[in-house]
């Protein structure tokens, strides 16, 4: 129902703001990037192995095997909560992919028999249809890291509980069933699918490693639905103004429970891209990766008390702290000095910003 | 002024509405009728009642006892957005908005419009923005549809909550103190918006402290005291000094 227009509206008093003063220029996002930036120059002085290809390639792949957990976490830091059950997720879900595949590849376990046949020289194992195994394993880790998603969520957006104490409970549970389901001993992707495994998860691609093509891909991917999607929409106006949201339509419910899954399925794919560089599944690999993730996200520019964040900035602050830590161990510093320093800058990413937005 | 069509059918009819948390009674026995195109102010003190009226009509909750009629059919709304799929609007008193979110984003919150590409549908942004600038203009509201809602006055915020109601066929806007935040100018233009409503046949259900207010733009008022309806009277028959009175109890009923 239009109304007449008296007259096109006039923005006397409204001034559009300057294009430094909003988007990516405005954030924190910006700020640490320009900061990164900066180091990268200082990198350069200080170390003339820094820019080599070797050590960009090993950049490159060590940051992508905590960036892709940060995206997950990312959703559920925009939505105003937490997921403290990343690094658990990780191990386990990793651990449920190669017991699977190792399991599918031995003939005489249950289910083998579909999968694998012997060679005629009744040594070699053989895959019935090559690469079906691997699909198997990961859909099985992955569908792990779902159920696991499910319930958080379930707990948080339908029973109302904490997302801190929820996912601060399914930390434990989701790492004491990893050392029952293996006994405390670790995994291993074996069979004949193994090489593929490997391939995908710890090869190269035209100088590129293939978790950093990942990692590019699945970010486009989740800028395109935060910012062009009505479920990123609703991510956003959660964390904004979460009684708002519900008053609007919002399906707060479905949205958080989402977020959630996204974040547990992250974890997952980032664990089992992990045990395949590794080479195995320890049952305490990824232990409290939570924090390096969570810090990673926050030093991009997420905030934790919602509303804010993004991929660009999830993989920033991933960048930072591999750059970092790169650049202590090129210039020699003792790798105590790591840890320290990646707690300051935490803090100084989230004091520079509320300098900035007090200022301006 | 129009009166109301006291023999058309009511847009809203209340009988008999009660409301109690736990042991606290906050609505005993309203019946309320509005009718298309009225303009009834609601007048109270605090803790009279009317913000829960007001949320049992919204669809924030449900009445302890009585009926909801909704052009003539009887309604249970169990969520706002039950309320809202009938044709209530309703601009609540905090305004309900993502501040972290633009103007125009704010306005569609819940029904954002999509462009489908295959099997996939993305946010419309254009459509979007230069419906929620036609709103504004409408609104005479100097808001810039990009702009985020927590870099805005309170008048600004105000249009977005406003525009919000104008997005679909409403036939019965709820306004929770719409004028309590914002100033002089943007007051006129709120109050000339009731009207283009109630031109149009909506029912708009105004929630005032301000006196001024209530006179200028209502046909009817209804006063509520202790959680009961002390008065309901067309605005002609009565005035600022009797009102004032009902409200506070000095005057027991009219």
């Amino acid at each position: 129902m239009a109304l007449p227009m008296e007259s096109p509206i006039s923005f006397a008093n409204v001034g559009q703001a300057r294009w430094w003063q909003r988007g990516i220029f405005a954030s924190q996002t910006g700020y640490v990037a320009l900061a990164l930036l900066m180091l990268l120059v200082a990198m350069h002085f200080a170390s003339p192995y820094f820019f080599t290809e070797g050590n960009m390639q090993n950049v490159a792949k060590n940051f992508s095997f905590v960036a892709i957990a940060t995206l997950g976490v990312t959703f559920v830091i925009i939505t105003g909560g937490i997921d403290l059950s990343v690094g658990s997720m990780m191990c386990f879900s990793a651990m449920i992919t190669s017991m699977v595949m190792s399991g599918l590849s031995t003939p005489g376990m249950p289910g083998a028999s579909l999968f694998v046949h012997m060679a005629v020289d009744g040594r070699t194992v053989v895959a019935n249809v090559p690469g079906l195994i691997l699909f198997v394993a990961v859909a099985a880790g992955l569908a792990t890291a779902l159920i696991v998603g499910l319930f958080n969520g379930f707990c948080i957006a339908v029973l109302g509980l904490s997302s801190f104490v929820t996912t601060l409970g399914m930390l434990s549970i989701v790492r004491g069933l990893g050392y029952v389901v293996s006994n405390g001993r670790g995994s291993f992707p074996g069979g004949p699918d193994a090489d593929y495994f490997y391939a995908l998860t710890s090869g190269d691609v035209l100088g590129m490693p293939a978790p950093f093509i990942y990692l590019v891909i699945l970010a486009l991917a989740m800028a395109i639905v935060l910012h062009h999607t009505t479920f990123g929409r609703h991510v956003f106006a959660l964390g904004g103004n979460e009684k708002a949201a519900e008053l609007t339509g919002v399906p707060v419910v479905r949205v958080k429970i989402e977020v959630y899954v996204i974040c547990a399925l992250a974890a997952g794919l980032q664990g089992i891209i992990i045990s395949g560089w590794l080479g195995s599944a320890p049952a305490n690999m990824a232990t409290s990766y939570e924090l390096n993730v969570i810090a990673a996200a926050v030093i991009g520019g997420a905030n934790l008390a919602g509303g804010v964040g993004g991929p660009l900035g999830a993989i920033i602050g991933c960048v930072l702290l591999e750059v970092i830590r790169n650049g202590l161990v090129l210039a020699q510093v003792s790798s105590y000095w790591q840890q320290t320093l990646v707690g300051v800058i935490i803090i100084l990413a989230v004091l520079v910003d509320r300098i900035r937005s007090r200022m301006l | 002024m129009v009166t109301a069509a006291a023999d058309g059918q009511p847009v809203l009819e209340l009988t008999d509405i009660g409301k109690e948390f736990g042991a606290i009674r906050a609505l005993r026995g309203v019946d309320l009728q509005i009718f298309p195109g009225e303009v009834v102010g609601l007048m109270g003190d605090n803790g009279a009642g009317k913000s829960t009226l007001v949320k049992i009509i919204a669809g924030n909750f449900l009445p302890s006892h009585g009926e909801i009629r909704f052009e003539g059919k009887t309604v249970h709304f169990h969520r706002p957005v039950d309320a809202r799929a009938v044709g209530i609007e309703v601009v609540y008193q905090d305004l309900a908005l993502a501040d972290n979110l633009t103007a125009a984003a704010n306005v569609f919150l819940g029904r954002e419009l999509k462009r489908s590409f295959g099997p996939f549908s993305f946010l419309d942004h254009k459509a979007m923005a230069a419906r929620a600038l036609e709103l504004f203009s409408e609104l005479r509201s100097e808001t810039r549809p990009h702009h985020l809602v927590k870099q805005m006055s309170g008048g600004q915020r105000q249009a977005v909550a406003i525009a919000r109601t104008r997005l679909s066929k409403a036939k019965l806007v709820l306004m929770d103190e719409p004028t309590a935040a914002i100033s002089v100018r943007q007051v006129e233009q709120v109050l000339s918006l009731i009207h283009r409503l109630k031109e149009q046949g909506v029912a708009v259900m105004l929630i005032s402290h301000r006196m001024p207010d209530v006179f200028a733009v209502c046909d009817r008022v209804v006063v509520m005291r202790r959680g009961e309806k002390k008065a309901n009277k067309p605005i002609r028959d009565t005035s600022p000094e009797e009102v004032t009175a009902l409200i506070t109890g000095a005057k027991e009923a009219a």
